[in-house]
């Protein structure tokens, strides 16, 4: 399978994200620039974290406006797969690829740590592989990751089973004491109606190398290239 | 424009622009006439403390500077550069920027990590890590709570937007620093040593491009500003502060990288402090050539700015860039590419001499070479004096420090000490893993080491200083800040291979301080030439203090210590903490009755007038060496050394990661508080497994290191002497929060 890696001005995981698909992973990856108009036949697009455009408005705001972002647009109402991770969730969200609203977080403070993360079901891609049984050790880094929707769009994305991954304890338990930025429900990712299209605020690639002896992400992409 | 800047300048006006009298007279000699004032204005800031170094170069080429793996001589170029093999080599550099923090504590600390971010990859080599190091007043005060908080989320913001891993640095509490903090930012990067990108102006005919932000009044004569005193009158200064924007940097560095792959460029220099006089003059100095320069051409936020303003602006995400000629569309389309400005802005001469230009009419014209370091701008050597403190506090007798029947309560005590507590408020707001090398994350050690991805390499780095050592004895105090530094490389598995420094002290001109000057100088050079690690380069900042009601009281003299190491095969990372209940704890190097100059004598017992700590140069090395055998062949699985708030505190930073404990006995001759919280220097505590006991002591036993069995690794009690000192979570719990509550 061919991924395509979104750069968008600004963007700062993109490299990290080639080389966990490329190095690690040894698949086939087209580094996509946020002015071209083609996908390049990239079958999973995936938008990285960073700071698009600086994201002096709202983060994410003005990435939505790339060009690029008409392709990944078009190719996600097709059913293509799209993956956002942190300031990719921020991109979803703002133009309407996924529902919610990620705002600052409740410390009102930047939060980069080792997190748990709990897969909330086995029935998309992304999560298929995983053990709900167990928790997942990967890295947050963001100052606007609190998940928001209003109640009926929340009560909408339970009743359609779209949460994808909670924050939980070590030993995997759900809880107000394990949830680092005050997110609604706990909720670390979500995925549209479809199940093709995905945004997480944690950051699988960060946890996908031996060297650095946490491959806890690895698995995620592990259940996507298994799955697809 | 106004004609009175092309009106001679008077003796008033230079010293208004901070210039000395007898300066004024070198300048008029120089040019044989009297300068105008445009000229004037460049002489200033090209002179001052900030860019001349002129109180400090006499001392500063003491230093050693000559190491086998050096690229590029100190000083030579941005960033000193260390060989790694391979083809790739390491640039790195630590930077102050103290006197705009003082005032805008956020666009102050973000500046500096921006300024030094540019020093880094104007050389070609790509960012891959960050530190900092950090001083505040005491952490009760209002103020120091607004500065903490200011300055840590300018770095934060900056630095994680720019995209940098933060991986380690320190954060120090004392009330010397109640008016005046320290921010000092470091940053290493690596590059292919075939693509070198040099900072010297060559060929003339070569078009000169200014690229990155448009040029604004901020930051106008910054350099002079970091070049007096802070008084109760340094808030009029807010314009020389400057703003800073992390996403323009980050589109210039990759703008930068892509340029440094192309045939196009002859040599580029960031605008840091003085920005188009700075940089112009020291490339076609460097160059051994001259510039014209048309500053109308120059890219402007405001209109109408005056020529001066445009020379001295030091708006930031600025690059001067000399061009091949022919080859200026190659560097246009690569700035179009992201957005960024490039204008072609004057032309290389043979002329030896910076021309500026506005509309066509010439407005300064001077010697290159006659205002840069090295060249022609002043050296002084300053009078020093020894202060009475000094021989005072060598009178310090333990004997005269009654030992507190609590200990427990004294561990505890520096435990939540924000000095000694975890740092996690500060560190958790720095991206600290962007980039996917940062191997510490999970694997904590005295180091931060970030892998180099394609290689069996890693490198560590660290930045030390106990500035309550160096106030007590310069000299020593400097020889330990040093001696740390390798010590943390050598305990995270890594080689020490060079070092980078940031001076900061008091008013040059106060002979009491320049003598802690001239005494860290001399410590700093005797560690590095027994550790085999050069100086290649850093900054000094002078004038660290505050004036309050007429009375200057200068801050700790604070040298940090940047230092790199290189793991030559990563695999021998060693982390600090315990890994199993059972492994044996052993200390290596001597428990001595000493507890001079530590967070336990200066915090509990309040006495601030005691020496340094124990400390021999000999005996450090010996350890270090014992150290990295051990490593190397495998004989230990965990290495920490024992620093601030002694040995009790290093035990219990041992077993927070896996909530261990510890069960120990101390040394019947030795008191009990200096074992456990003196800060003796020279020892490490390392952990063997219960198998590889008799390997480790017949190891030890040859090293001529001294070693003792403290005791063993336990599930997570706290015991010393079969006392009970607490369980691990507790403990940890209280080292983890302490700071956080101090400051929220």
């Amino acid at each position: 399978m061919k991924f395509g890696v979104v750069t968008f001005p600004g963007s700062n995981c993109d490299d990290d994200m080639i080389y966990v698909l490329r190095d690690v992973l040894k698949q086939d990856v087209v580094n996509l620039w946020h002015k071209d108009t083609d996908l390049q036949g990239a079958e999973f697009i995936i938008l990285p974290g960073g700071f698009s455009y600086g994201d002096y408005l709202r983060s994410g705001a003005i990435a939505k406006l790339s060009p690029i972002m008409n392709e990944v647009i078009n190719h996600a109402n097709r059913g293509g797969y799209v993956l956002g991770i942190c300031n990719g969730f921020q991109i979803l969200t703002e133009s309407g690829l996924l529902e919610g609203a990620l705002l600052h977080n409740n410390n009102q403070k930047f939060i980069c740590k080792n997190v748990y993360l709990k897969p909330a079901n086995n029935s998309t891609v992304i999560t298929k592989e995983l053990d709900r049984d167990r928790s997942y050790k990967i890295p947050i880094a963001h100052g606007e990751g609190r998940f928001y929707a209003p109640e009926d769009m929340m009560k909408s994305i339970l009743d359609n089973d779209q949460v994808i991954f909670r924050y939980c304890s070590e030993e995997g338990q759900l809880g107000e004491l394990y949830n680092p930025n005050g997110s609604l429900n706990n909720i670390a990712g979500i995925c549209n109606k479809g199940r093709n299209v995905f945004g997480m605020m944690p950051h699988p690639e960060r946890a996908a190398d031996a060297a650095l002896s946490n491959e806890d992400g690895r698995l995620l992409f592990e259940s996507i290239l298994k799955n697809i | 424009m106004s004609a009175n800047y092309q009106q001679e300048a008077t003796l008033e006006q230079a010293i208004e622009l901070g210039l000395r009298a007898e300066e004024f007279e070198m300048i008029k000699e120089i040019l044989g006439r009297t300068p105008n004032f445009t000229e004037t204005s460049v002489y200033s800031v090209m002179w001052s403390e900030h860019c001349s170094y002129k109180n400090s170069i006499f001392w500063l080429k003491q230093l050693p500077k000559d190491g086998p793996h050096m690229l590029v001589k100190a000083g030579e170029e941005n960033a000193g550069l260390v060989d790694l093999g391979d083809g790739v080599g390491c640039a790195f550099k630590i930077e102050s920027h103290n006197h705009p923090s003082a005032l805008e504590p956020y666009q102050g600390a973000a500046t500096g990590v921006g300024g030094i971010n540019r020093d880094i990859f104007t050389m070609g080599a790509r960012p891959i890590a960050q530190l900092n190091s950090l001083r505040f007043g005491e952490v009760d005060s209002d103020k120091t709570k607004w500065l903490v908080k200011g300055v840590v989320k300018g770095i934060s913001h900056y630095g994680n937007a720019f995209g940098i891993p933060t991986v380690g640095g320190e954060v120090f509490f004392d009330k010397s620093y109640n008016q005046n903090p320290l921010v000092n930012a470091f940053s290493a990067g690596l590059l292919d040593t075939k693509k070198i990108i040099s900072a010297k102006a060559k060929g003339p005919g070569n078009p000169v491009y200014i690229v990155g932000a448009a040029t604004g009044k901020d930051g106008i004569a910054g350099a002079a500003f970091a070049s007096k005193d802070i008084t109760e009158d340094s808030a009029n200064d807010l314009p020389s502060v400057q703003v800073g924007d992390p996403f323009l940097e980050k589109l210039l560095l990759e703008a930068t990288m892509e340029l440094a792959e192309t045939d196009a460029i002859v040599g580029m220099q960031d605008m840091g402090a003085a920005g188009i006089t700075c940089s112009t003059n020291e490339m076609s100095a460097g160059g051994g050539v001259g510039m014209d320069i048309h500053l109308d051409r120059v890219p402007t936020r405001q209109d109408n700015m005056q020529p001066y303003e445009i020379l001295l602006s030091e708006s930031q995400e600025r690059m001067l860039v000399v061009v091949q000629k022919g080859k200026e569309q190659v560097v246009k389309d690569i700035f179009t590419k992201w957005d960024l400005h490039a204008e072609e802005i004057g032309v290389v001469t043979d002329t030896k001499r910076t021309r500026y230009f506005m509309n066509g009419e010439l407005v300064s014209d001077v010697p290159s070479e006659s205002l840069v370091l090295g060249g022609g701008a002043p050296q002084y050597q300053r009078e020093y004096k020894e202060p009475a403190y000094y021989q005072e506090y060598k009178k310090f007798n333990i004997n005269d420090v009654k030992q507190p029947d609590n200990l427990k309560e004294v561990a505890y005590f520096l435990l939540s000490h924000p000095n000694i507590a975890s740092k996690r408020w500060v560190y958790e707001q720095y991206d600290s893993m962007v980039g996917t090398k940062t191997m510490t994350t999970n694997q904590p050690s005295d180091a931060g080491v970030v892998n180099i991805k394609g290689t069996d390499k890693a490198l560590a780095m660290t930045v030390d200083c106990n500035s309550r050592y160096v106030h007590a004895d310069p000299e020593v105090g400097t020889a330990i800040a040093v001696s740390e530094a390798a010590r943390n490389i050598v305990c995270s598995g890594g080689e020490p291979s060079a070092i980078t420094n940031c001076l900061n002290f008091g008013n040059p001109y106060n002979p009491e301080s320049y003598w802690q000057f001239v005494g860290a100088i001399k410590g700093m050079s005797a560690a590095c030439r027994k550790f085999e690690t050069p100086v290649t380069g850093g900054n000094v900042s002078f004038y660290n203090q505050s004036v309050i009601n007429g009375v200057e009281k200068p801050v700790f003299p604070t040298p940090t210590i940047g230092m790199i190491g290189l793991l030559q095969d990563k695999n021998n990372l060693m982390t600090l903490d315990f890994k199993q209940k059972g492994d044996l704890i052993f200390i290596l190097g001597d428990s001595v009755d000493c507890i001079a100059s530590s967070e336990y004598l200066y915090s509990y017992h309040k006495v601030e007038a005691s020496p340094a700590p124990y400390f021999d140069l000999d005996k450090e090395f010996d350890l270090q060496q014992a150290v990295k055998g051990l490593i190397s062949n495998r004989l230990i699985n965990a290495a920490h050394d024992c620093s601030d708030g002694g040995l009790f505190v290093t035990l219990a930073e041992m077993s927070f990661p896996r909530g261990l404990g510890f069960d120990i006995v101390t040394d019947s001759e030795v008191r009990e508080d200096a074992f456990l919280f003196g800060e003796a220097q020279s020892r490490v505590i390392v952990t063997v497994s219960e198998e590889q006991e008799d390997e480790f002591i017949e190891f030890m036993a040859q090293s001529g290191v001294n070693f003792t069995l403290l005791g063993h690794v336990t599930k997570g009690k706290f015991v010393v002497d079969d006392e009970h000192f607490g369980f691990c979570d507790e403990a940890k719990d209280i080292y983890l929060n302490a700071l956080g509550n101090k400051l929220n």
